[in-house]
């Protein structure tokens, strides 16, 4: 990594200045384990990677521009903390059923209750870039030019993504096809992290901060 | 590089419609949000004064590069 930051001079942080980044840290955090926990699927794992994204974060403060949004920054980390942690095949996708059960919401009117069970667990047997992509827009809320700064592609490519993946959904939970853990056998692993070497070196352009 | 590739949603006509799960997208994420902060998280933010940034936390491989590469590899 060699073409980054030009103003490593900045990197000596004012009190003032660190206890703002602290500030805008500690803020994002829940939204790191939201992400987290829609990438990863265990809670536990998804956890463990919000706090190596925390240090990680807090390691790397200095790259932080103020001013900027530390929840797009701080995705960035948490993600390649993610595909790197895949690639040492610590998340297979696990899906934990107890969970997914509780969060079970059915809003008061609504006919026929989306069971969020399902989503989630069809949610993970998305393509990874998939997944993350609508895990960003349409959960997260970001606009898909930031959904692209964060992932490291063009708008086109996230808006295609995106559109993919909601496909995909629309149609398992339509035909109630949702594979049980189909990220969980080997093959559909090592496809996975094929995939995954594709978005990682995708990712390597972006994000200069 | 436009997204050339065909188009998921075949909207002839209708209005770019969110799927019916798309709320449960967002309460998926939400109802996270909104839990309470483990005390784990409250314990390790509290202990990050202690760290010092330029010497790296306690995973020292290579965190001050990580947010454009791949992170340290084992």
């Amino acid at each position: 990594m060699s073409d980054s930051d030009p103003d490593s001079s900045s990197s000596t942080r004012t009190p003032a200045e660190k206890a703002d980044f602290k500030r805008d840290l500690t803020g994002v955090v829940p939204h790191l384990r939201a992400f987290a926990r829609g990438l990863c699927g265990r809670p536990d794992m998804a956890d463990d990677l919000v706090q190596e994204t925390l240090l990680k974060a807090w390691a790397a403060q200095d790259r932080f521009e103020p001013g900027t949004s530390m929840r797009a920054w701080t995705f960035v980390i948490l993600r390649n903390a993610y595909l790197t942690d895949m690639r040492r095949n610590r998340f297979r996708g696990e899906y934990d059923e107890g969970v997914a059960e509780r969060i079970l919401t059915a809003p008061a009117g609504q006919e026929e209750p989306i069971h969020l069970s399902d989503l989630h667990r069809a949610l993970l047997t998305l393509q990874p870039e998939r997944r993350e992509a609508l895990l960003l827009v349409g959960a997260g809320g970001f606009s898909y030019e930031e959904a692209a700064e964060i992932c490291g592609c063009a708008i086109g490519t996230i808006k295609s993504r995106v559109g993919r993946a909601r496909a995909a959904l629309t149609e398992m939970l339509a035909n109630g096809d949702i594979p049980r853990r189909s990220t969980n056998d080997d093959a559909a692993h090592r496809a996975i992290l094929e995939e995954l070497d594709e978005v990682a070196a995708g990712n390597l352009s972006s994000m200069r901060s | 590089m436009v997204a050339d590739r065909k188009q998921p949603t075949s909207d002839p006509g209708a209005p770019r419609r969110a799927p019916e799960w798309a709320d449960g997208l967002k309460q998926l994420y939400d109802s996270v949000v909104e839990e309470e902060l483990p005390d784990s998280f409250k314990d390790l933010l509290a202990r990050l004064d202690e760290v010092d940034p330029k010497r790296g936390p306690v995973q020292a491989s290579d965190p001050a590069q990580s947010p454009d590469g791949r992170g340290g590899r084992p």
